[in-house]
């Protein structure tokens, strides 16, 4: 069962496979976004309560419950690398910083924006509110951390020691809402009871998170594939694809065999 | 294939450190207690929690029937309602505008010191909305059906 672990371990291979992935994964986010934007936009009822002001929604919850995931891929991902001594962990770890911060930003935003014509106020130091900037920071930090080594494997190190200290954050943000009283209301979603969103609004808030986690995945995947370029540009797969692409692609399978 | 005993000790150096950090975080979070908390709610402020001599939060719920517009002396409209947690209720005056999702029945934040006369004199009101996502012709139908969603107390 562990082969395909330590398959993963190789740059090459995972080159190669997300060249393979990378077409159904761009064609998915597109479609799933096309979809979700559609139906959330244009036909998605607008709340009892909120108007027309409820749509934030269709980009605000995803990008929260991605800062999140993406945060706890990071730090797993940096204690794969941190354990096994892999490579593509650690550049999937680093390559996760950047997106995760970008998803964490448009939470930040995105709430302020919603904020202010619904709670009349755009920033409340809440629970909620501080938890998730406090994540922006910590992905800002590993990414500076990361950055400051010249050495890229003391920065992994590092950068991944940092991502597994702040693990801590993340169940801090999801039940800040049900630890403390907070401005923010509670969870529509992710609660074992049937969730209090109606399924004409929770269709295609469902189908955006999921075009969130498809985008999220493309864009990670080009990030890896970049990162594995630079760290293996001395290796011998790399110079010969780039010395001459053609003959790198056709006489894949042959130079193998030889 | 079992892991190689070097990898299972980092592992677990690493599964161990996080758990220890919890526990500490934990303990912080539960040692700070009330200042994690947004506001104070009514019932907190009648047992004497929340400090008095400073600028504080109230929440919970616009009690139904509360709300009324006086206009005063210097001819500003002051909004007087009552909030409650629907163990005890405290008196709320403010005098700026209100937010759009403010209404009776409708939980909110307000900013202000309590007066000599035990009122709470606000010089912020912020609407806390609940988790609830509804389409206004879905809350039109359970009405007519007869079961009105309107919270109350």
């Amino acid at each position: 069962m562990w082969t395909w672990f330590y398959q993963l371990a190789s740059p090459k291979w995972f080159y190669e496979i997300s060249r393979k992935l990378l077409p159904w994964f761009t064609g998915t986010t597109l479609i799933l976004f096309l979809a979700g934007l559609t139906l959330g936009l244009l036909f998605s009822p607008a709340d009892y309560q909120q108007g027309n002001t409820v749509r934030i929604m269709y980009i605000h919850v995803p990008a929260a419950y991605l800062s999140m995931m993406v945060y706890v891929i990071m730090a797993v991902a940096g204690a794969i690398g941190l354990v096994w001594k892999i490579k593509v962990a650690h550049i999937v770890s680093v390559s996760c910083a950047p997106v995760g911060a970008m998803f964490t930003a448009l939470a930040l935003l995105t709430g302020a924006i919603w904020g202010k014509p619904t709670w009349g106020t755009y920033w409340v130091w809440d629970a909620r509110l501080t938890s998730e900037l406090i994540l922006l920071f910590l992905y800002l930090g590993f990414m500076a951390l990361h950055s400051a080594f010249d050495d890229k494997k003391s920065a992994d190190k590092a950068s991944a020691v940092l991502a597994i200290v702040g693990v801590v954050n993340i169940p801090i943000i999801h039940f800040s809402v049900e630890w403390w009283n907070t401005l923010h209301q509670g969870a529509s979603l992710s609660k074992f009871e049937k969730p209090s969103i109606e399924a004409a609004m929770l269709y295609p808030l469902l189908i955006m998170i999921f075009a969130f986690k498809f985008y999220f995945f493309t864009v990670l995947m080009h990030r890896v594939r970049t990162e594995i370029l630079l760290r293996e540009k001395q290796a011998k797969w790399v110079k010969a694809m780039i010395t001459g692409e053609t003959a790198y692609s056709a006489s894949e399978n042959t130079t193998e065999a030889k | 294939m079992a892991m190689k005993p070097h990898r299972k000790k980092k592992l677990l150096a690493i599964v161990g450190g996080v758990l220890a950090l919890s526990v500490a975080v934990g303990l912080i979070l539960y040692a700070s207690g009330q200042k994690m908390n947004l506001f104070y709610t009514p019932s907190e402020i009648a047992q004497g929690k929340a400090p008095l001599d400073q600028i504080i939060r109230v929440g919970g719920l616009v009690k139904m029937g509360t709300v009324e517009h006086v206009d005063r002396d210097d001819s500003v409209l002051e909004t007087r309602f009552v909030v409650t947690d629907k163990a005890m209720d405290i008196n709320v005056t403010f005098d700026r505008v209100l937010p759009d999702l403010f209404r009776e029945g409708q939980g909110v934040v307000a900013l202000g010191r309590i007066d000599e006369q035990g009122v709470f004199v606000a010089t912020e009101v912020l609407a806390k909305h609940d988790e609830e996502y509804k389409a206004p012709e879905v809350l039109d139908a359970l009405e007519r059906a007869g079961h009105p969603v309107k919270k109350d107390d």
